[in-house]
């Protein structure tokens, strides 16, 4: 369904930077995809250069920066941003919460944009620091289902990509299960 | 002599040579000998320290070895003002590299960028690092441009004799005290006077603390001298050197 505020329903809100690193972005149209397509070319600029990869942390703090140096020019980027990755390294996984305002954090699980007052009582109360992939995954569908209950504009689905120490993959999820209200 | 194809870095001659690197290098084999080892555990740094004059003040720090960053230091062989301008771009690229992605440059980067100029600069580099990617590395570098990673290496005046010895003394999983010896006694043969003493030369190490924290240590010269002792090599005050006139 297309409308005056609906172009795409299923648009790929990510970039991926390097093998193990991908980044999630939201805000405004045209800065979000402009500045997350600068980063992803910087990142790979410095794979080719160095024949390694940044890791995830690295990543984060050259993001951080950027956004910090267009906080303070004529025309900030205003993207918030979810970065995750495994480093090459340590093989640790990691996520980043950076919004517009160039605020960095690692945290154990994060959201931006409406979405975030009803997921984050969800993680807080279900997540666990050992927390594996397919509980985090059943975590992800309590999430999209206090979603399709209470969201008051209309819901669309996910997409959901997994990055782990081999890569980033794209998960297979049922957007279109019917969830009861309680 | 050629004049010809010498006055500028950027004319080849008839033969694809560039004259002016090739001095640059010329120049650098008669400075001081400088070497590195790598070791299991560590890396050592010594340099011979060219005593010009007895009136000359005696400069306690270091004037061949170098810091570049918490994890990276460097020994000198070449022209001193050469050195000091690159050594100042490589601490500024090293801050820089940390102001952006919060975390230490790479021991391979740091070394990437030590040459150009107007006329090449008169210096060659032993670097000494650590990096999470490639734990302990040693690294030289020419004027040319080039550089390359190396278990044992050295710079400067008798260079050739140096690399020989350190080819015929290197050890595999040698510890980082073992290098430390080796390394004095390459000096000791390659330098003109057999008995060292902390004046001639100087030390540096990169080494790993017990609680996995890398450290970088630029040698006191009471430190040298128990070193040199204990290797047998200090020079005994009481001893007439060769050639001294009685």
């Amino acid at each position: 369904m297309r409308g005056p505020t609906i172009i795409k329903a299923e648009d790929d809100k990510t970039r991926q930077l390097n093998k193990h690193t991908l980044m999630a972005f939201s805000g405004e149209a045209g800065d979000t995809v402009q500045f997350a397509e600068y980063v992803q070319a910087n990142v790979s600029l410095y794979t080719m250069r160095n024949d390694t990869e940044l890791s995830p942390a690295a990543v984060s703090s050259f993001v951080r920066g950027e956004l910090a140096r267009s906080l303070r020019s004529r025309s900030p980027y205003t993207v918030n941003l979810l970065l995750g990755g495994v480093d090459p390294v340590t093989q640790e996984p990691s996520l980043y919460w950076i919004d517009y305002l160039a605020s960095l954090a690692p945290v154990p699980y994060a959201a931006h944009g409406y979405a975030q007052y009803y997921c984050l009582s969800l993680l807080d109360k279900h997540h666990n620091p050992n927390i594996s992939l397919e509980e985090g995954m059943k975590l992800l569908e309590r999430c999209t289902d206090e979603l399709k209950r209470r969201l008051p504009i209309d819901y669309k689905g996910v997409l959901v990509k997994v990055i782990t120490k081999d890569g980033v993959k794209v998960m297979d999820f049922d957007n279109d299960r019917v969830v009861r209200s309680a | 002599m050629s004049r010809r194809y010498d006055s500028r870095t950027t004319i080849f001659s008839p033969e694809g040579r560039l004259y002016q690197v090739e001095y640059a290098l010329e120049a650098i084999s008669h400075a001081g000998t400088a070497l590195g080892i790598l070791a299991k555990d560590g890396i050592v740094l010594a340099a011979e320290r060219k005593v010009t004059s007895k009136l000359l003040e005696q400069d306690t720090s270091a004037e061949k070895l170098y810091t570049i960053n918490d994890n990276m230091i460097c020994a000198v062989a070449g022209m001193n003002a050469d050195a000091n301008i690159l050594i100042n771009y490589a601490r500024q690229n090293a801050q820089r590299y940390l102001l952006t992605y919060n975390e230490d440059i790479p021991a391979s980067s740091s070394c990437a960028d030590c040459h150009g100029g107007l006329r090449p600069f008169g210096v060659s580099f032993i670097y000494a690092g650590w990096d999470h990617l490639r734990q302990f590395q040693l690294y030289q570098s020419n004027p040319s441009g080039n550089y390359g990673g190396w278990k044992a290496t050295s710079v400067g005046a008798n260079n050739a004799s140096a690399q020989s010895l350190l080819k015929q003394d290197y050890k595999e999983d040698s510890t980082l005290q073992e290098a430390c010896a080796m390394a004095v006694k390459v000096l000791s043969k390659t330098m003109d006077s057999t008995k060292l003493s902390s004046e001639k030369i100087e030390f540096a190490t990169v080494g790993k603390t017990k609680d996995g924290k890398i450290y970088h240590h630029l040698w006191s010269a009471d430190e040298i001298d128990a070193l040199l002792r204990e290797q047998g090599l200090a020079k005994v005050d009481d001893e007439p050197e060769a050639g001294d006139i009685k």
